[in-house]
């Protein structure tokens, strides 16, 4: 076996920051994804130009960037409206800025924007007769969602959504740079203070080829069930 | 509306930030990144050509280390590419004594090795994709005109792969513009870096990094309307 010099649990506990990162990420971005979608297909001509922006915004600017602005501006940014809340309001109260939280904003935001994308074509995937369907039988809209929509919906985004994860996990890396202790950051001091690179980041590396080969059974699972009834396509 | 004009006014008369000197910084960045991701995407281009055209080999033992290569690039983070190859390098026995040692010193080196492997191991994807996608009725054409497999693929199969891996090549270079940015970490002096140098000075960093954020993107539009541009004029004859 490899020594890893008593960096083992410390690599451990980095992995488990990573995989409790990019899961909580994921639910963030599949949230803004729906929210996205939702309001790219409305009616509203506000709300339809909002979505745009946020996805054209996003998708234009590197992660790491928004990462660092929300990251190191957040702390002042949170600071403003306490001060705010203190002097017109007379409300004490201190937030601290936390970098997981921050972390998981960033990335959840990032990638709720993808998430609009793949959800926005996945719906339109759907056949409208389903949803009239849906009405005749007297279903409320969000009955009609919940039992019709977003079953079928579900078919067609899972490979944009497997795609999606696959990028999202690799991007939570990033968050070593911001100063969270995932396995990458542990990897690189561990190098630095050993001057043993391979000995730490290789095995970062399978790491992160299992995590996404794991995730890639779960997805091939999930795609089985909810292919049920459309014969094997 | 009064309000909004005086508040900008004041925000330039009293902008102590965006000085000859800082925007110089920026302008360096722009630079380095510029020749960062051109350099590598052009390496990349010239290495995935082979690869694809290996990749889709009918021989398992050519196109299985391709798939392998291809699969660990593709499935572990850039950063950690980069930190491989920055921090290992030095590790190579001997290599402090070879003419490369100069070259490899400098963060720009690795950085370009680890975003060129990046980048070649995607686009190898797109067009062992792009060739596979091939219509039948064209290899067989150019098999019934007597065509060897080499002149086949110079002459058929590669002009109309080229043309169909283009919408997906794109996006490749957008995102090898925006995974550039992780240059920054190894302290190159890119637009990121340069960002966070004129944040750590003035401890600024919406004006550091909205900045940025905002020649980002202007260069993603560049780039998007050039492969627009392109998709035009190259699958001008897919369009009814």
């Amino acid at each position: 076996m490899i020594d890893l010099q008593g960096y083992g649990p410390r690599l451990i506990e980095g992995a488990g920051v990573t995989i409790q990162l990019a899961v909580l990420s994921l639910i963030l971005a599949i949230i803004l994804g729906l929210l996205t979608a939702t309001a790219k297909m409305s009616r509203n001509w506000f709300l339809r130009r909002t979505a745009t922006v946020y996805t054209t915004l996003i998708r234009g600017v590197p992660d790491l960037v928004l990462m660092m602005l929300l990251f190191f501006g957040g702390q002042i940014g949170v600071n403003a409206i306490s001060d705010m809340l203190y002097y017109n309001y007379d409300i004490d109260i201190y937030i601290n800025f936390n970098a997981f939280a921050a972390g998981v904003l960033t990335i959840g935001f990032i990638f709720g924007a993808y998430m609009g994308e793949t959800f926005r074509g996945a719906f339109m995937a759907v056949d409208n007769g389903q949803i009239e369907a849906g009405k005749a039988y007297g279903m409320s809209s969000s009955l009609v969602f919940r039992r019709i929509r977003f079953p079928q919906m579900m078919r067609h985004a899972l490979p944009g959504l497997s795609n999606n994860w696959m990028v999202l996990l690799k991007t939570t890396a990033l968050v070593s740079v911001i100063g969270l202790t995932d396995m990458v950051r542990v990897a690189a001091e561990a190098s630095r203070a050993t001057h043993e690179p391979f000995t730490f980041l290789i095995p970062v590396a399978v790491a992160y080829l299992l995590i996404a080969s794991v995730s890639e059974w779960i997805f091939a699972r999930l795609q089985k069930r909810y292919d049920i009834g459309f014969g094997g396509q | 509306m009064l309000d909004i004009s005086t508040w900008f006014n004041d925000l330039l008369a009293g902008n102590t930030i965006f000085t000859a000197d800082t925007l110089g910084y920026y302008w360096e960045g722009l630079v380095t990144t510029t020749q960062l991701v051109f350099l590598s995407l052009v390496a990349g281009l010239i290495i995935a050509v082979p690869l694809a055209i290996m990749r889709s080999s009918k021989h398992k033992w050519i196109s299985l280390p391709i798939y392998f290569y291809t699969y660990v690039f593709r499935g572990t983070p850039l950063l950690i590419q980069l930190y491989i190859i920055y921090y290992g390098v030095v590790f190579i026995d001997g290599i402090q004594d070879t003419f490369l040692w100069p070259v490899l010193r400098e963060a720009f080196y690795p950085a370009l090795i680890a975003f060129t492997l990046n980048t070649a191991a995607y686009t190898t994807e797109i067009f062992r994709g792009a060739i596979k996608a091939t219509a039948q009725g064209e290899i067989e054409a150019a098999r019934a005109y007597g065509m060897s497999p080499r002149l086949m693929m110079r002459r058929i199969i590669l002009p109309s792969a080229f043309r169909r891996a283009l919408p997906a090549y794109g996006n490749e270079v957008i995102f090898m513009l925006h995974a550039s940015a992780i240059a920054s970490v190894v302290t190159l002096m890119d637009l990121t870096g340069a960002a966070r140098f004129v944040y750590a000075r003035y401890y600024a960093p919406f004006e550091a990094f909205l900045f940025v954020a905002a020649i980002y993107l202007c260069l993603t539009f560049a780039i998007l309307f050039f492969f627009r541009y392109l998709e035009k004029k190259l699958l001008a004859h897919l369009n009814p």
